[in-house]
């Protein structure tokens, strides 16, 4: 096997090295209880409260609008429920066709419990149309939820612009910041936005620990009722060691920001130049223009992207694919669906996520390898002989 | 990850018979690039009528690529009669196994070689469309049923991991239910419940809008909410109904088909003959 080289960042992320070393005393040395009143236990309660002030910082929040959650997905059902409870006269939704399903699955629920949703839609490049947006607003709005950033394309959203629609008509506004948090910078007191979901797990700390920003003054309601823990907006003894942890990763990413927005950019750049330019009838998904310095999503036409994922596997390579077979699901993600990519490219999808913790001789190595992967499955694939030579790409049954 | 056999990793990165044979007795072809997966497969006989060269090519994912391996493989040699004796479990079996949710490979190949012996014995290939039953990814009652026959399946899900069907906009699952309970034999005999308008009733705009409304809430939107779709009124004009769909179905590239076949139909059904329905889309 060779070495890993690891560009599924989005998916999740190593450990950093320091960010484990703080973790550690906490599993056998300091494994005190921080509600209880001991010092052995009121220790690890101020080290908790450090960490609060780091995650604070990174957002450019008051330690006390942080919430420390489960994961990210915790963090989005109790930002939207417990703002979507403290009104519920309010009986509208909005949100977008792109959201990962932690947002994305709310949907069909709340429809079943009577909500109207609003899923605004994005064009061919994933940009969300802020005049749908505008017109999407109703007095019956309750809450909006738009991601900062979207995990498949790594495409930056307007949030501010439509925090502050909402704000101007009394909405309270989610973002579901996963993804860009410790990629792109944050300022939370020069914001409109209301509640932010973030995950450990996607800036170096471990899996299992994720946070929310609540602005202080916003309507919202607990999610997992139990002790005071979190001054009662999240029941629960805390994850210490995994809170500690994050605090860590918190405050490496301030300090590893420029060097996510310009070395990690690009290697990103030299990443997709590179397959641009060696291999032909490749697309890129998403917006050029207003994208994560760490992300890219290519469409590589005529093949499937289960089968490019398996030979980089071999090569040692990670990435992920919106490819159906990938997902066990038969069809391809309903982001790149949303954006009307076409079957032709859907398919074969693949995601490159880069982290400062990636080396130029990775890429490289990268760009040298892929295209002749590319070049066997098409050499197998039916369609990409037909499209050579001009033939009609169709075969068997109608889709 | 999928836990893939060594034999399946085995076809996949060193795929056999690759290629198209020149001047083919059989050319067999199924799939799409929509439905994600497509094989054309080809072979030639020798003067025994025995298979002499079989070749593949495959748009897929990595089971797909070794059960078309595979399969070209397996028919070397054989006659038709022989070969057309060869089940999607027998392809799964000869790679060692394929994950549940991947069998849908090997039934791409045996259809494939049942298209492509068609082809050769002069018969079109082509099924009946009236008999389709997933409109998503084109499966037909007859595909369906064999497959539940042969593989002893028992759930919706089964069916779409060996078929597909039913694993697109999903409205086509109590269709599929239907079939499961036909083949094991538990279909229940009830009364059909009586339904429907009287004949040569008069609505009047309000009957009518009440009834449209009724019949999208308690008819159709629970099928197309089963999971993720949805449909929204926008307006009725006389009899012209527009609708929206929302959700899953919205994707769904064949949401036209639902449109007229599932909505326009239920709602002439339970409304009147004369409803025409028409999408607005946002």
């Amino acid at each position: 096997m060779n070495k890993t080289i690891y560009f599924d960042n989005n998916a999740t992320t190593q450990v950093a090295p320091e960010v484990l070393e703080e973790m550690l005393p906490y599993f056998h040395d300091l494994y005190g209880n921080p509600s209880s009143m001991h010092s052995f236990g009121g220790q690890v309660k101020k080290k908790l409260e450090e960490a609060r002030e780091k995650v604070a910082a990174l957002l450019g929040a008051h330690p006390e609008e942080i919430v420390f959650t489960s994961c990210g997905t915790e963090s989005d059902n109790a930002a939207v429920r417990g703002a979507l409870e403290v009104v519920p006269e309010k009986r509208h939704f909005v949100t977008t066709r792109v959201e990962h399903p932690a947002i994305w699955n709310l949907c069909p629920y709340l429809r079943r419990h009577g909500y109207k949703v609003t899923e605004l839609s994005v064009d061919r490049k994933g940009r969300l149309d802020l005049d749908e947006v505008r017109q999407s607003l109703t007095d019956e709005t309750a809450i909006v939820s738009v991601m900062m950033a979207n995990n498949e394309t790594g495409v930056i959203f307007p949030v501010e612009q439509i925090a502050r629609m909402a704000k101007s008509r009394g909405v309270p506004f989610h973002t579901d910041a996963v993804q860009a948090v410790g990629k792109i910078p944050l300022d939370m007191s020069k914001s409109a936005i209301d509640l932010l979901s973030l995950s450990g797990h996607k800036l170096h700390a471990p899996k299992g620990i994720g946070a929310l920003y609540i602005r202080k003054g916003t309507p919202w309601s607990p999610f997992l009722l139990g002790g005071h823990q979190e001054r009662g907006r999240r029941g629960g003894t805390e994850n210490v060691p995994s809170i500690i942890g994050l605090g860590k990763a918190a405050e490496l990413a301030m300090k590893n920001l420029r060097d996510e927005t310009t070395r990690v950019r690009a290697l990103r750049d030299r990443l997709e130049k590179g397959i641009l330019e060696r291999i032909p009838n490749t697309l890129v998904n998403g917006d050029p223009d207003s994208r994560l310095p760490n992300t890219c999503s290519l469409s590589f036409e005529f093949v499937e992207g289960e089968s490019i994922l398996m030979m980089l596997n071999d090569l040692g390579v990670c990435a992920s694919s919106g490819s159906a077979c990938t997902s066990g699901s038969l069809e391809p993600s309903h982001v790149l669906r949303a954006m009307g990519v076409p079957f032709t490219a859907a398919h074969g999808s693949i995601r490159f996520s880069l982290s400062v913790y990636n080396t130029q001789d990775e890429v490289d190595f990268v760009v040298e390898r892929l295209p002749s992967i590319v070049e066997r499955l098409r050499a197998i694939s039916p369609f990409w002989k037909d499209f050579q030579e001009g033939r009609p790409i169709a075969l068997g049954r109608p889709a | 990850m999928w836990d893939y056999t060594e034999k399946v990793m085995d076809h996949f990165r060193n795929p056999r018979n690759v290629g198209e044979v020149e001047n083919p007795d059989g050319i067999g072809e199924v799939g799409s690039l929509a439905c994600g997966d497509a094989l054309r497969l080809t072979f030639k006989l020798d003067e025994n009528g025995r298979i002499k060269e079989a070749k593949f090519k495959t748009f897929g994912c990595a089971s797909a690529i070794a059960s078309s391996s595979a399969l070209t493989e397996m028919i070397k040699g054989l006659t038709l009669e022989e070969a057309e004796k060869i089940t999607n479990q027998d392809i799964a079996n000869y790679l060692g196994d394929l994950p549940e949710e991947k069998m849908h490979c090997s039934v791409m190949g045996r259809e494939a070689l049942e298209a492509a012996i068609a082809y050769y014995r002069g018969a079109s290939a082509k099924k009946q469309p009236a008999d389709v039953v997933c409109k998503c990814f084109g499966i037909t009652a007859t595909e369906i049923e064999r497959i539940v026959k042969e593989n002893g399946l028992t759930t919706i899900e089964q069916v779409t991991h060996y078929t597909k069907a039913g694993g697109g906009c999903r409205t086509c699952h109590p269709e599929i239910q239907k079939i499961l309970d036909a083949v094991n034999g538990t279909l229940k005999t009830e009364a059909d419940e009586k339904r429907g308008p009287a004949p040569g009733r008069r609505l009047t705009n309000i009957q009518k809008v009440k009834l449209v409304e009724e019949t999208l809430e308690k008819h159709i939107r629970p099928t197309l909410k089963r999971d993720g779709g949805d449909i929204d009124l926008i307006d009725i004009d006389g009899n012209k109904v527009y609708v929206g769909f929302r959700g899953l179905c919205s994707f769904c590239p064949s949401s036209e088909y639902t449109l007229k076949n599932y909505v326009e139909k239920t709602l002439r059904e339970f409304v009147t003959p004369e409803i025409e329905v028409e999408e607005v889309t946002p």
